[in-house]
Parts: structure tokens; sequence; C-alpha cells
């Protein structure tokens, strides 16, 4: 503590270009918090798939449905626990800004395999006897004001029905459901409704969610059921369910791969700005610099003295940059369903502003120890 | 007066590219404790080479330096650096005080390698202060005080870890006549009533009487020697 006024006596001797140095450095860090935090929430999302749980889809696509029949021949493979399947609906609700994520789906076959949403068992029973029923997450409730007993209509982007040729499907909320904050935002409702009142594809299913018994045995499992498949009109590929998610998401961006690029170049560009200010200051200041080793501060004190500059530098702007994100990543919240900044990325943030500080603060700390103090007072 | 400062056959040599210069040749010297020498001589002569090596700020290519009791020449550059903080104060002839600090910051620098409170610190800055007569300008900064005012700070600065030596390059040679008389009242005052030994090193005579020995310095050696009563 003892040092800090000769640290921001450093820092501050060109007040202007440390400003502008460090608001450089709070933007870079608000990119960093916003897409990293973004990534983080996808990353998490795969992280948190289950082990025991297989997703088998199209060998062709993930998007072309596979037969309704797959469902007692993977049943009956040795190794697989449940079976259960779903298909991807494609919604809105009233403007195509409002994306529901929503799924048809079995119920009584799809509950069973997924412990982690809990639905009240009088609502389960709700939905497997109302035909229009429908489950949704809590936040998808909290967003829209929905309730248990609402009639809600959502507009279907791929889904026709047979009757009306409609897109328009009416759905009852007969149940609300916790659990993960991925799926908090889902709506669920029978498959049974959906395949009868569609106008095409009958008799299939997006893919199929398999629970396998032993979870050191979902590639045993998974092998098998794409090889009982092999050769047939609709040849299968078995990914447990964080392979799927991956792909899934990639399917969309490969939203790691743009963040890393953009970040990568923003931090480079800054390397080179943050580390030519330092070696700016410190040559500015080389007679300073000797005074001190004169009064007795050692190559490493000063070295340190440095460091520690770049040190603050670098983490009061990451502080600030981070905490800029973390303020406005809320603001995201509908089309990624996180509310806050992951703790992960504050983390990985500071790791960075102190990475940044050292590639920036070691060539001019180097220069500092390397200074000779006879030349440095007599200016040569 | 046993010496604190023994020099033998000293020899400094640079070497600027391909060139070697020998700026001391073989050089002896002591100076008694509480001695206020000047060391005087044209540009180039090696004044500031033999200040600097006393002050271990140099090394000399050959020959021993005994300062303090302490084989200077030997010591590590870390080591160095420590016998500095405890054994010399430095007075520049450009003051060389940190700009972004006020007066007492600026003197409380060297009591940062020790380890003395928070409060300890101050009370010994403030000693300083009053002992340069600056008390009334302690949180000034450099830019805000006079030229004489600077250098007084410098003074406090080197004052305030309380060397046993203290080294003068030029500590006048910015300052008008009646100032630069002042600086040096200043540095004999320090030299008689606390006893410390003051090495200035000087082109100007006036500023050389002040001085109770003075020696010249020319082409790396010393040439004559005068006492002053």
């Amino acid at each position: 503590m003892k040092f800090l006024p000769l640290l921001w006596a450093g820092l501050w001797r060109k007040r202007t270009r440390t400003v502008f140095t460090l608001l450089s450095i709070v933007v870079a860090f608000v990119l960093f918090g916003m897409l990293q935090g973004v990534n983080a929430v996808f990353n998490n999302a795969v992280n948190a798939a289950a082990v025991d749980r297989l997703d088998v889809v199209s060998r062709v696509t993930f998007t072309e449905p596979l037969p309704y029949g797959y469902l007692s021949q993977i049943e009956s493979i040795p190794g697989v626990a449940g079976v259960a399947y779903q298909s991807w609906f494609g919604t809105y609700y009233q403007d195509p800004k409002n994306f529901v994520f929503s799924f048809p789906l079995d119920p009584e076959r799809f509950f069973p395999l997924f412990p982690e949403l809990l639905l009240p068992k009088d609502e389960l029973a709700s939905l497997v006897h109302t035909r229009t029923g429908a489950v949704i997450g809590r936040d998808l409730a909290k967003k829209y004001g929905w309730k248990v007993g609402d009639r809600v209509p959502l507009h279907s982007v791929i889904w026709t029905q047979a009757s009306n040729g409609s897109s328009d499907w009416q759905f009852d909320i007969v149940g609300i459901f916790d659990g993960p904050t991925n799926d908090a935002s889902s709506f669920f409702f029978n498959y049974s409704y959906f395949d009868e009142a569609r106008a095409f594809s009958k008799g299939k299913v997006g893919w199929y969610i398999v629970k396998v018994k032993n979870p050191k045995e979902a590639m045993q499992v998974a092998a098998a059921i794409d090889k009982h498949f092999a050769n047939s009109p609709d040849e299968t590929k078995t990914q447990t369910e964080k392979e799927f998610s991956q792909s899934f998401i990639k399917q969309q961006a490969d939203i790691n791969f743009i963040v890393t690029a953009i970040l990568g170049a923003v931090f480079f560009t800054l390397l080179f700005l943050t580390g030519n200010t330092m070696m700016q200051s410190v040559r500015e200041r080389v007679p300073e610099l000797a005074v001190l080793k004169t009064l007795g501060f050692t190559d490493s004190a000063v070295v340190a003295l440095v460091l520690a500059e770049a040190l603050v530098l670098c983490l009061i702007a990451a502080l600030i940059g981070l905490g800029i994100a973390a303020l406005i990543f809320p603001a995201m919240k509908d089309y990624i369903g996180e509310a806050h900044l992951p703790a992960n990325v504050l983390v990985s943030g500071a790791a960075l502003a102190v990475l940044l500080a050292l590639c920036t603060g070691l060539p001019p700390a180097w220069r500092t120890a390397r200074l000779n103090i006879v030349d440095a007072l007599a200016a040569r | 007066m046993p010496a604190i400062v023994s020099l033998r056959n000293i020899v400094k040599r640079y070497t600027r590219g391909k060139q070697s210069v020998e700026v001391l040749h073989g050089l002896n010297l002591e100076i008694p404790q509480g001695e206020f020498l000047a060391l005087m001589g044209p540009s180039g002569s090696g004044k500031t080479t033999l200040l600097n090596l006393i002050g271990g700020l140099d090394r000399p290519t050959s020959g021993e330096v005994d300062v303090a009791g302490e084989r200077i020449d030997r010591l590590s550059g870390s080591a160095l650096a420590r016998w500095r903080a405890r054994h010399v104060g430095f007075v520049f002839q450009f003051y060389n005080l940190m700009p972004m600090l006020s007066a007492e910051r600026n003197i409380e620098l060297p009591l940062l390698l020790t380890s003395l409170s928070s409060a300890e610190r101050k009370r010994n800055v403030n000693a300083a202060l009053e002992i340069v007569g600056l008390a009334d300008r302690a949180r000034h900064k450099p830019s805000e005080l006079s030229g004489g005012q600077q250098q007084r700070v410098a003074i406090a600065r080197a004052l305030v870890a309380d060397p046993t030596l203290l080294v003068c390059d030029e500590p006048t040679g910015d300052l008008d006549r009646a100032t630069a008389d002042e600086i040096l009242g200043l540095l004999q005052t320090l030299n008689r009533q606390q006893q410390k030994t003051v090495i200035v090193v000087t082109h100007d005579q006036k500023a050389a009487d002040f001085a109770s020995r003075q020696l010249h310095v020319d082409k790396g050696a010393l040439t004559d020697a005068a006492s002053v009563s």
C-alpha cells in the first residue's frame, strides 16, 4: 500500500493518454463480457446435458424426420432403459420476434427421462388427458404472463393443419414446470394432437431420445442403434446429448469460433496499443526510474513497480468493462434465455486482464531492470 | 577521524562502441568521517565518475572501493542498491524530483524501502522538511516550488533516511548565487551540526569554499589538495 502514491503518480503522469488507454481496454472488456457471456451460456447448456441420454437423428440431417416405427425397435436394443421422441415445432407468439421453443412430445415417455424437469403429477396427468394441453417452463410463463387455464395461440413457421391449412395452433396451458435455465423457456405439448392435426409428415418424429441403463455403455448402445438401422431407408446417427446440443447450436452458427475470432482480433490490437503506451510511459520516465534506483530501489523493485502499473491499469479497465457488460447482459435474456453474465466469464475476464498486463508490462519492466543508472542520469 | 571512504588504485574505463576510454588512472583517496569535501575540476576530468564510484552508482574497472566499512565494488547489484539506501543520500544538479509527487511524498521515497510505519515515515519527513526550512511547502509539487526550494526538497530527501554520507553532484549548478549560497550553507550546517560526511562535486570555486577540503581532479587523477580551516 505504501507504494500506491508512487504507482498512481506513474499512471497519472499523462492523464489524457492513460484515460484513453483505459477506455480502449474498457471497450474491449465490454465486448469480451458480452460475446464470451453468450458463448458461455451456450457452452453451459451443452455441459448441462445428461451423460445417460442419447439422441437419435437421421444420418442425412437432423431436420430429416425418422419413422415412428423405430420406437419399439430402439426399445428392444440391449442397454436401452427408455425411449421418448420429439419434433421441432418452430413457433412464435403474435410477432416473429417472440420466438417460442416449442416441441410436441409424448408426456408419459418424455418426463420420466428428464427428472430435472419438475412438473407436478396432476399437471402431467392433465397434459396427458387434454388433447390440446401444453406445459411451459417457468421463465416462459413469466415472460408472457401465461398461467394454467390460459388458451394460447402459436404460429408455426413449419407446420400447417390438415383441416384448414392454418399455421395457427391453439393450446391450453395445463401446467408449469421448473428446470434448468435452458429448459425454462420451453413449451411442450402432446404429440398425438400434433401428429393428427398436421398436414404432412404424419407418422414421423423429429428425433428419438434414449436413456441408457449404464452411462459407461452409452457409446456401445449408440453404435448398436446405428448398426440396427444401417442400410435401411432411414439410417440413424446416434449421439450423446452433449454432442447433439453442440451440433444443434453449430447449425445456427459456430458461436465459439466467431467469438474467439472477434476477441482474438480485438485483444491482439489491444496488446500493441497498451504495450506501446506502457513502453512510451517508461521511456519518458527513464530519469525518474534511474533516480529510484539511485535511492536504493532494486532492479526487482522497479520491475514490480512497472508491472504493478500495467496490472492496475488493466484490472481497473477490465473491472469497469465487465461491470458494464454485466449491467447490459440481462437485456439479451429474450434471445439467449439467460439473465446474468455467467461467473466464469468474470473470472476468465480477470485472468485475461492479468495476462494482458503481463504481456504489455514485461517489455518495459525488462527495460527498466536493465537501466544503467549513470547512463540514465546523464541522459545517454 | 577514521576514513569513511577509502579508494585504492582505482581505474575506471568506459567502452563506447569499439572505443575504450580510461577516465580514472589508479586513483587513491581517503575521506575522513565528518568531512565536507569539494571535488573540483574541468568538465570530463572524471570528478562525477569518482563521485559515482563513492556513491555506489558505478563500479571501478579495477581497484578497491571501501565506503562505510563495506567493499562496495564486490557487492551484487541488489546488495549495492540496498547499501545505497542505507548509507548514501544523493543530491543532483537538476534536483531529480518526481514531478507528480508532492514535496513530502518525494522526501518519503527512501523511507519506502525501510520497515518504518506510516506514522514514523511521516514524522521523519516532517523533521527533514523542518531542517531544510520547507515545512509549509510539504504538499506542494515540484512545479509549484522555486529552484532553490526544489533543491532543498532534494536535500531533505537525501537526509531523511539518516545516511552515512551525502553525495552532491553540482548541487548549485542550476541556481543563482544567493540561492546557491543558501543551499551550500545548509550542507555546511548539516556537516557541522549533524557530522554528516558531505562530498560535493562542483565547478564553482565559491561553492568549493564552503568545504573543509578541496581536491582537484584533472585527466583522471587527483592533482592537488588544499585544506580550508
